[in-house]
């Protein structure tokens, strides 16, 4: 591609031909503010908030259409922009409700930043503001306040462009112009969550997140998302070892700036129905127990056994760390010939040519790689296993038919298979530690530890040491 | 005087294909297709025609800049949305005249190559309307329109499309993107029509009074079209008058003509009190001329720019002594305000405030501080924006101001009166 050299603010930089003049100046740390446009949205323009100069243009021009062209001058940092930025900003607060302290945006809005940046100056408006619908539910979890849009339509663009479906338009004209669903017709497309991202303000708001936190006391880690093989990269933003969002994270060659709803929204787990302690069972119901209780449990329910009547079954749901292990664990301290693995085997939600794929585990990649077997295939010897993670229904059903016992289940959450499992030991979330899955491409991303475990969860790897003390006594025994 | 555009105006009929074609109608197609496409655009080149809808951009130099070869189809969308405060010229060619646009537009189709034309008409209009569909289809049926037209082996097919009320959708991209189905936001340029337009394709898009010209610069030659006017300013140019004069209506005069003599004799004076306070001359975006400006000046592009406004569409706004022009002016704003597409943030919010700041000017009084916020606001919009909305509305506000000041000094509270 054609390089061109282009001076902003006196800074030389080179960039493609045709790169927007917000992308150019960004390349040598300059910021353009700007409302409507969006990296991952066609240009639209119509904030005006970008207006910069360039040289032997008389007037000014918007940097989010502009392309740079060899020779250019662009000046961002005149009195004439300064001015041009101020008057924007005071026409977008014009009839905006300034209802900062009721609205979940503050402390992540466009219009509070740039206010501090560019504006800083009172109100010179004395007339009577344009009302409008302060809640309305756009369905898929989106809620819009319309008083606040600036209509920068950066989410009809991405309904759209993004989502494929042609689901939001503005309506009526001039200063009643706003942003709505079509009559009668809520929002479907699986990308909804992200209309409340692009959103630069408080208009487009996500129902989950509500009234739950101020930003501010968020912490942001970056992660992977779990849901399936695409491995969107996400943040997990949290508080006090609760997670109360996750939010797609800029990756150009795996889910560019998008993620969708099933991914977003399944952050539950990460704080309810956890596994916070070990278990063992008693007359059919888990009890919760201490460590050396559980241990015991299941060094007793281990011993007199030989290494072939052992298996291990690891979770493609579980890191490239975790299972390689379990794995290891299983070769080379119980001498398995075959490691096995179950994984999530639900269908749903449907995979799209956007970002859902149909393999719904984050690591069945790896699996492959090891060479794990399904738990199908599991050797006719076996008495009992030792689970990571969980296992789908179809795998619960053949180790009861094969009369295969769980002797050990290494679990983030209460899940059905603990009835059936003689000790249940429970292990971080992917949002308590750090490693790595490998996504349906072979792309290798790391997550990063939010917080520290919950409750009493160890990593797997702790346990497995343990683990090693007792198959010296099995060894004797054997 | 025989004239351009207004020559069937008082015969009875008129807009009828019989009447039309007796009294000259469709001479033209004849000579033009003798002709090779590059000299009819050439002839009009000539006449040195400016666009009628407001802009004066010169019609033939826009025709060439379809660029040539890029196999895409072209098309004309003639504009018929004429809906600006005091504009209403297009009406008349329409109601009175529908077969002379119809040449017209065959004379520009055959011109730049298109084959499907599009009369974009405001979707209030409706005499006009049933006036132009009749013709196109009485066109088609005596085979004016359609397949082989005129035997001459050109098609021509002519679409009448209505819109739904919206003054933005006279702005040509706004236009286009009506006619494809959207809303009618106009679109940032470049790329301009000529080159990405209608459906991704070359475009033209002129307005009704230029196409209406073309059939006399072709029958009658680009040099007796040239014979009226000034040099730069070619031909007869329609005006549309309202407000305070004897006989307001549609007078179609050679450009250059003066406005004091057009006031008297066509227009038969001023009326109401019979003294001219104000002329707004080329629809209600441009800005007003007092009394003394109006009686120097002639109606041509440059005359008129030298005064600072502009000729525009040609929509005149005679107002005598008695008007409060702080009332005009809020009258105006309301319509701005109400038209914005909303797209840009300047116009959208900026119309609406000038106008309730207006609004409260008027009903409880304002002071000097309103006047320099006014005066800001206009600086804050103009040329900042897609389109020219916000210029339309920024240039009367400010030329208001700027002339009348004592209308609005009248408007002052008590306290900021006494100061000042």
């Amino acid at each position: 591609m054609d390089k061109v050299k282009i001076t902003i603010d006196g800074q030389e930089v080179e960039v493609a031909k045709g790169t927007n003049l917000i992308e150019a100046a960004r390349a040598v740390g300059i910021n353009i503010p700007h409302f409507c446009y969006h990296e991952g949205l066609s240009p639209d323009g119509n904030c005006r908030m970008c207006l910069v100069e360039v040289e032997k243009i008389p007037k000014p021009v918007i940097g989010c259409r502009t392309g740079a062209t060899d020779g250019m001058v662009v000046r961002t940092n005149t009195g004439a922009v300064a001015k041009m930025r101020r008057s924007v900003m005071e026409f977008l607060l014009v009839n905006h409700p300034l209802d900062c302290p009721t609205c979940d945006q503050a402390g992540e809005c466009k219009l509070q930043d740039y206010y501090m940046q560019y504006d800083r100056v009172p109100v010179r408006f004395k007339e009577t503001k344009v009302h409008k619908n302060k809640m309305v539910d756009l369905g898929r979890g989106v809620m819009l306040d319309e008083e606040r849009c600036v209509c920068c339509t950066r989410c009809v663009r991405f309904c759209r462009e993004i989502a494929k479906k042609e689901e939001l338009y503005v309506q009526q004209r001039g200063n009643h112009a706003m942003v709505s669903a079509f009559p009668g017709k809520p929002l479907t497309n699986h990308y909804a969550g992200c209309i409340a991202d692009v959103c630069p303000v408080g208009a487009m708001t996500s129902k989950d997140f509500r009234y739950k936190k101020r930003v501010w006391f968020l912490s942001k880690t970056d992660s992977i998302c779990p849901g399936c093989s695409r491995g969107c990269n996400i943040t997990i933003e949290h508080e006090d070892k609760t997670v109360y969002r996750l939010k797609p994270r800029k990756n150009l060659d795996v889910n560019k700036y998008w993620m969708c709803d099933f991914g977003r929204y399944d952050y539950v787990f990460l704080n309810v129905n956890r596994r916070l302690k070990p278990a063992r069972q008693e007359s059919h119901s888990p009890v919760d127990c201490s460590y050396e209780d559980a241990s015991g449990f299941l060094r007793a329910s281990l011993s007199g056994l030989s290494f072939s009547e052992i298996a291990f079954i690891a979770s493609a749901k579980e890191s490239n760390e975790n299972i390689t292990a379990f794995a290891d664990c299983a070769k080379d301290v119980f001498h398995a010939d075959d490691v096995y693995y179950s994984k999530n085997d639900s269908l749903e939600p449907e995979a799209d040519d956007i970002l859902i794929t149909a393999d719904k585990n984050p690591n069945m990649a790896h699996v492959k790689k090891l060479g794990l077997k399904p738990v199908s295939a599991i050797s006719a010897a076996v008495k009992v296993v030792l689970v990571q993670r969980d296992l789908c229904t179809a795998d619960i059903k053949h180790l009861k038919d094969r009369g295969i016992t769980i002797a050990a289940l290494y679990a983030t959450s209460h899940t059905i298979a603990d009835h059936l499992s003689k000790t249940i030991f429970p292990i971080p979330t992917y949002a308590e530690q750090t490693g790595s899955f490998t996504n349906g491409d072979l792309r290798v991303q790391a997550f990063f530890k939010a917080f520290p475990p919950r409750g009493e969860a160890r990593p797997v790897q702790e346990y497995l040491k343990d683990l090693h003390s007792l198959t010296v006594k099995l060894k004797r025994a054997g | 005087m025989t004239l351009v555009l207004t020559n069937r105006f008082n015969t009875k009929d008129s807009h009828t294909l019989k009447v039309f074609e007796e009294s000259g109608g469709y001479l033209s197609i004849e000579k033009i297709f003798k002709m090779k496409p590059e000299e009819v655009t050439e002839e009009v080149k000539k006449s040195n025609i400016r666009g009628r809808g407001g802009a004066g951009f010169p019609a033939g130099v826009k025709w060439g800049f379809i660029p040539k070869g890029t196999g895409k189809p072209v098309y004309l969308a003639v504009n018929s949305d004429e809906s600006e405060p005091g504009t209403f010229k297009d009406r008349h060619l329409l109601e009175k005249d529908p077969h002379q646009l119809i040449e017209g537009i065959i004379i520009c189709s055959y011109a730049i190559g298109c084959h499907q034309a599009y009369i974009y008409i405001r979707g209030e209009f409706d005499l006009p309307y049933r006036r132009i569909q009749a013709a196109v289809d009485e066109a088609y049926a005596n085979k004016i329109l359609g397949k082989n037209i005129f035997g001459k082996g050109y098609d021509l097919d002519v679409v009448v499309h209505r819109g739904a009320g919206a003054y933005i959708c006279g702005e040509e991209t706004a236009l286009l993107e009506s006619i494809e189905g959207k809303r009618g936001n106009p679109r940032i340029k470049p790329p301009f029509p000529a080159v990405v337009g209608l459906f991704g394709c070359p475009t033209i898009i002129n307005n009704v009074e230029t196409i209406s010209a073309l059939p006399f610069i072709i029958n009658k030659g680009a040099d007796a079209y040239k014979k009226w006017g000034t040099e730069k300013s070619t031909g007869t140019k329609l005006f549309s008058v309202s407000g305070h004069v004897n006989k307001p209506g549609v007078y179609e005069v050679p450009m250059g003509y003066p406005l004091k003599d057009f006031l008297k004799n066509e227009c038969g004076g001023i009326s109401g009190t019979g003294t001219l306070k104000a002329v707004i001359v080329g629809g209600s975006s441009v800005p007003v001329m007092t009394a003394a400006e109006a009686y120097s000046v002639n109606l041509d592009y440059e005359s008129l720019a030298e005064k600072g406004t502009m000729l525009g569409s040609g929509g005149m706004i005679v107002m005598d002594d008695s008007v409060d022009m702080l009332w005009a002016l809020t009258n105006l704003a309301h319509f701005y305000a109400h038209e914005s597409c909303g797209q840009c943030t300047p116009c959208r919010e900026g119309t609406g405030w000038i106008g309730k700041i207006l609004e409260r000017f008027l009903r409880e009084g304002g002071t000097q501080q309103d006047l320099d916020l006014l005066n800001e606001l206009c600086d804050s919009m103009q040329g900042k924006t897609i389109c020219v909305l916000a210029d339309a509305l920024a240039m009367p506000v400010q030329s208001f101001i700027k002339k009348f000041p004592e209308d609005f000094k009248r408007h002052f509270k008590k306290a900021a009166k006494s100061a000042a």
